[in-house]
């Protein structure tokens, strides 16, 4: 084999930083810029296959490839948790095709990529959050076609998401919407947090980080800048609430952190658990314990 | 002048500093007055700022039609310079552009005459990209909206005519509108349409 042909395969078999080429890169910065100048509103972009299926967050890696580089620390959380398969799937990602740093502290993060949950840490200015987001336009339950909801945020005309609320209020009592609750960005559009769950909405608002939101499958990228008003919707007589837990964390005895149910056995036995790991492993570091605490 | 001297003026390694400087640009627009170094540029011909020259190369290619003010159209260096290393096809017709780039904010046309975007699909809109002298001069602004904490002091020089109300104008358009972003010779700082713009005093 000649030298030439060596030096072919070392191209062949690499692959160019963060994976996407530069033109998919420039195509889906400039939809980013949109997103930021605009904030709420869903930019489409030419999103591209990536070697994951669909679902598993494809929009969150193309933002995070985007934008990455060289001096960053980047955090993958999925339901807020490091070490769970989604998260530890897409780190490596990013480890094999950037060799960035990665951590699983918040607070040593410059960029958070995020299935489904915002921090239990306060996140700081400059850090960005990324969030894979599988269904971006929060009207679409409510209609189906594309075409109708463009007109409806053009014409800013969300009177069907506020029917779909107080349907929830004649029903059940309260606005039953747990996650995926809608919220106002900048007084403006209509938009969906990711399924977060409604624990987290109150987080986005007037946040010091930036916030960006990836829909791969969907095609779509939105941002909410640093600092962005961002309102839960809701009626003066059913204010927006968030869940609260009669428990605290079984294992670092954290109150007002999201919990996720555990079961242990099969006898009904369950424990509720703090579903952001690295707040929860700081915390048993620090010395606190729950009733459950090894 | 050589006839090929706008093949030179590269980046030796465009991947990395690209993405350093569109973070220097995301930053600036997210965080609107801000003023972010962008520290690795190409090396454009005369007549072409190194910053605009930076943010043509991260941002425009063959997907963007570019238009060109006449101080810049004028220069043929500069304009084979950015058709052979972004590829972008050069418009005369500015509300065609996705990018326009000014060299002389204080003589250019009025932010209405480029693309502000439908209500539809407000992103099809011009992002203008002003040379500007500097940061730390000119008449005193003052920002709110997203990406500012409660108010931030800006300055640039030199200013479109009858900027403030231009701006107002075009932040009345909203989601519509134009975005600028402003090139100083070592820095850039950025203006999105939620921006909203109040004499210093105020």
């Amino acid at each position: 084999m000649s030298a030439l042909d060596a030096g072919n395969e070392q191209v062949i078999a690499t692959y160019n930083f963060a994976y996407l080429d530069e033109q998919t890169k420039r195509m889906i910065r400039r939809a980013l810029l949109k997103g930021i100048a605009v904030p709420g509103y869903q930019v489409p972009f030419a999103s591209r296959e990536m070697p994951m299926p669909y679902g598993w967050g494809t929009g969150g890696v193309q933002v995070t490839a985007a934008i990455i580089g060289p001096d960053d620390r980047l955090k993958v959380i999925d339901q807020g948790a490091d070490d769970t398969t989604n998260a530890i799937s897409i780190r490596k990602f990013f480890e094999r095709t950037t060799g960035v740093e990665t951590t699983t502290a918040t607070a040593e993060a410059s960029i958070i990529q995020t299935r489904h949950r915002i921090p239990e840490t306060p996140l700081t200015a400059g850090q960005i959050l990324v969030f894979q987001v599988p269904i971006p336009e929060p009207l679409r339950f409510l209609e189906p076609r594309e075409t109708e909801t463009r007109t409806m945020h053009a014409l800013e005309e969300y009177g069907v998401m506020h029917v779909k609320l107080y349907e929830d209020i004649a029903r059940h009592g309260h606005i039953a919407t747990t996650y995926a609750y809608p919220v106002k960005v900048e007084g403006r559009y209509v938009t969906d947090p990711s399924p977060t769950p409604k624990f987290d909405n109150p987080k986005m608002h007037r946040n010091p980080a930036l916030q960006l939101f990836g829909a791969g499958r969907e095609m779509r990228i939105y941002a909410i800048p640093p600092w962005t008003e961002v309102v839960s919707l809701d009626f003066e007589d059913h204010p927006f609430e968030v869940q609260a837990f009669d428990r605290p964390c079984a294992l670092c005895g954290a109150e007002d952190v999201f919990l996720d149910e555990v079961i242990t056995d099969d006898r009904g036995g369950r424990m509720f658990v703090c579903s952001d790991t690295d707040h929860c492993n700081r915390r048993q570091a620090e010395g606190h314990a729950g009733e459950q605490a090894a | 002048m050589a006839e090929t001297d706008f093949l030179s003026g590269g980046l030796a390694d465009p991947v990395i500093a690209g993405q350093s400087a569109f973070r220097a640009i995301m930053q600036a627009m997210a965080e609107p007055g801000t003023i972010q170094a962008i520290t690795d540029c190409p090396t454009p011909p005369k007549g072409l700022r190194r910053t605009m020259a930076s943010i043509a190369t991260t941002l425009c290619d063959a997907d963007t039609p570019i238009w060109l003010d006449p101080e810049l159209a004028g220069n043929p260096l500069v304009v084979k310079w950015l058709a052979f290393h972004t590829g972008a096809p050069v418009t005369a017709d500015s509300a065609a552009a996705m990018f326009a780039f000014v060299s002389d904010p204080s003589s250019m046309p009025a932010l209405d005459r480029f693309a502000k975007g439908t209500d539809a699909y407000p992103d099809r809109s011009t992002t203008l990209v002003l040379a500007v002298d500097g940061f730390d001069r000119g008449t005193p602004l003052s920002l709110t909206g997203p990406g500012i904490e409660h108010l931030r002091r800006f300055t640039f020089a030199p200013m479109p005519e009858a900027f403030i109300d231009q701006w107002s104008g075009n932040r009345a358009l909203f989601p519509r509108g134009v975005d600028l972003i402003l090139a100083g010779p070592e820095a850039v700082a950025c203006l999105p349409r939620s921006t909203r713009i109040g004499k210093g005093e105020d």
